[in-house]
């Protein structure tokens, strides 16, 4: 087509454009009128505290454990190990056991919710919404008192105590707490809902004609299963194990009432230096540290999982 | 890999019954009470392209998928290569089907897909990479066998569920509404293609369709089905030209039929006038006659002295390039179809308005009697 820029065609075409800029004005301004108050409230209260918080982290330790001036990178150098007496593995440890509860955490929530998701989507549908119910509904209680529940169960007089000692697995008058095993079954059973959740959203839309396809094609059995329909919940079984993994890694509850001294993780750790014999700065830095370790994670797992052909469960989450 | 094969019950290669399939007395009832398959008994022919029709919900497909063990039947036994199937899951079948939404696994590659059924059964790689490469060059999909199936088009993704099913060199291939995803054009080559395929694989084929025009383009033979019951079971012209009830004569094609009242030998009385038939007329109920069969005649030009000759006006005349549908009204408020092939200069098409003579020559009305 010939384009001839006549005055009289440029003319509407000039007002057409302008027309075009107010609206796009106009939209732009609805955008932020909208989007508005959840910004104010995130940089409020999420970005500020967390920019405050990070940068006390580079502050010098006062006498009560308060910051002060001057600048200093020394409660870095405390994260990476180095004190007063030298180099100690220490904190080390903490991330590397932090690190292993949460992903053996994150491992036995989705043992527990394959089985758990296939009996729900397996009922009628008028169940199933109920089923899901009776597995969120707990964790809409208070984690302290969900936690303190356990504390009680695995405690030296429970009945699964007695049954432990009467088995010779512990000694008499020993409690199943704390430590590792208390501390699992304590961070299993607050995240399986995270689990089975994102898992159930995928199972529910699975399409069975794949699964036919498979028996149609001489798959039975576990073959059918990790052929047609595990490769379907793969976006869901990622989602879930940012959900659960996550918060686990920083989880302070279940370590703090179930894992005692000996079994200390991140979370714990960083709590007991603002609350316990405070070190501000310390703290902060620990918390620093752990905000980059676990982006760092999640990009690793990103990366990964879209190597492995999925969305690294975007979709899901 | 399991090293444990898969043991798929399979007729012997040379036996005379290989690929052919025995319906006894099916019947399968849904939650319900309803009878989706109400006592169905056919046989399928070895290497025959068989065609189950029927308009959506009659049990072609109910049929189909206990053909292929998604399905138990509630009575009657299903042989396939003369052996019973009763208790046979679908992995152990020599069956395989293309399913109507193909059912490609989204996780894996198009070579992948195809490879599927040769991997679980446990053949080494390097013979299937043979024999998936085999069956891509012969359905020419070779040049995406790396892609993912959501990259394909429809006509592509029809090809590699075939692929995947014939790869297997089953004893029956299955096929439900295969092509009904496809737009006319694609559907047209792909209905050629699939019939080339399976003269010259010569396994048997059975295809469920509703569409009865892809039916006859395709089947050896064809049973049609309504509401769980199988109603007619033969060669497609043997369906088409002597339907054995008024359902079948509609759902295969236009046609006009009205009720009967035998008159005297070799002539019926019906609505619009009295019908001279050549066919044995004593058990007849209706009577029916294609509107391609029907003869127009100017007035002027019709000939004389010749039994059912029928007046009336032209009402409707819709043009379909080849051929030209013609509503003509006879007297008595009947209505008559009929087809005329423009065969001749445009200008001896009828318009509407138009007075003609139809003739409904005695040989070409066919007698139903259900």
């Amino acid at each position: 087509m010939v384009v001839s820029a006549t005055p009289e065609r440029a003319a509407p075409e000039r007002r057409r454009r302008s027309e075009a800029q107010i609206e796009a004005r106009a939209r732009a301004l609805r955008l932020w009128i909208t989007a508005g108050p959840g910004l104010v409230w995130i940089v409020m209260f999420l970005i500020l505290p967390s920019v405050v918080l990070l940068a006390i982290g580079f502050f010098s330790i006062g006498n009560y454990g308060n910051p002060r001036l001057p600048l200093t990178l020394e409660p870095l150098r405390e994260v990476a190990g180095f004190s007063i007496l030298g180099w100690s593995p220490g904190n080390l440890e903490v991330i590397f056991r932090s690190l292993l509860q949460a992903l053996s955490a994150a491992a036995l929530t989705i043992l527990l919710s394959y089985p758990l998701v296939f009996f729900i989507t397996t009922r009628r549908p008028a169940t199933r919404p109920l089923l899901l119910l009776l597995v969120i509904l707990p964790s809409w209680t208070n984690q302290v008192v969900r936690t303190y529940a356990w504390f009680e169960l695995l405690g030296p007089r429970s009945g699964l105590a007695h049954a432990a000692q009467f088995l010779g697995l512990i000694p008499p008058h020993l409690g199943l707490l704390p430590g590792v095993f208390a501390m699992q079954i304590g961070l299993t059973y607050n995240y399986l809902p995270y689990m089975v959740v994102p898992l159930y959203a995928a199972a529910e839309k699975l399409d069975w004609n794949l699964v036919e396809a498979g028996r149609d094609l001489y798959a039975s059995g576990a073959k059918l299963f990790w052929a047609t329909v595990f490769p379907q919940t793969v976006p869901g079984l990622l989602a879930g194990l940012i959900l659960v993994a996550v918060p686990a890694f920083g989880d302070y509850v279940v370590p703090t009432l179930l894992g005692g001294g000996k079994s200390m993780m991140i979370g714990s750790l960083i709590a007991a230096q603002f609350l316990q014999t405070p070190n501000w700065p310390y703290g902060a830095a620990l918390t620093l540290f752990m905000l980059v370790f676990t982006a760092a994670g999640l990009i690793v797992f990103r990366v990964m999982s879209r190597r492995l052909g999925g969305d690294g469960g975007e979709a899901m989450l | 890999m399991n090293d444990q094969a898969i043991h798929v019950v399979a007729g012997k290669a040379n036996s005379a019954q290989r690929g052919g399939i025995e319906l006894q007395e099916i019947t399968r009832i849904f939650a319900g009470g309803v009878a989706a398959v109400d006592g169905v008994s056919l046989s399928i022919r070895p290497g025959e392209f068989f065609t189950l029709l029927g308009p959506s919900g009659c049990g072609k497909t109910t049929l189909l998928r206990m053909i292929a063990g998604f399905e138990t039947p509630d009575h009657g036994d299903i042989l396939i290569s003369g052996l019973a199937m009763q208790g046979i899951p679908p992995h152990r079948r020599a069956v395989n089907t293309v399913f109507q939404s193909y059912a490609l696994f989204p996780h894996l590659t198009v070579a992948e897909n195809i490879g599927f059924g040769l991997r679980m059964r446990g053949i080494a790689r390097q013979e299937r990479e043979r024999r998936v490469g085999k069956i891509m060059d012969l359905l020419q999909i070779g040049s995406f066998a790396k892609r993912n199936p959501v990259q394909l088009s429809g006509g592509q993704r029809q090809r590699v569920a075939l692929a995947r099913a014939l790869v297997n060199e089953p004893e029956v291939v299955l096929l439900d509404e295969p092509l009904s995803a496809l737009d006319a054009k694609l559907r047209a080559e792909l209905q050629i293609e699939l019939l080339r395929m399976q003269k010259r694989l010569g396994m048997t084929f059975v295809f469920v369709t509703h569409d009865q025009h892809e039916a006859l383009v395709m089947s050896d033979r064809i049973a049609v089905m309504n509401k769980g019951k199988l109603l007619q079971v033969g060669p497609v012209l043997d369906v088409y030209e002597r339907p054995g009830n008024v359902f079948v004569a509609e759902f295969l094609g236009l046609s006009n039929i009205w009720p009967v009242v035998p008159k005297s030998h070799g002539a019926v009385e019906t609505s619009i006038g009295v019908l001279v038939v050549t066919a044995p007329i004593d058990n007849a109920r209706n009577i029916m006659i294609r509107p391609e069969k029907i003869w127009i005649y100017a007035t002027s030009d019709a000939p004389r002295d010749r039994p059912n000759m029928f007046a009336g006006i032209v009402r409707e005349a819709i043009y379909m390039g080849a051929s030209t549908q013609y509503r003509i009204e006879l007297e008595a408020n009947q209505f008559l179809l009929a087809f005329d092939t423009n065969n001749a200069a445009a200008e001896r098409s009828w318009q509407p308005g138009e007075t003609v003579i139809a003739e409904l020559k005695p040989e070409n009305l066919m007698p139903i009697e259900g």
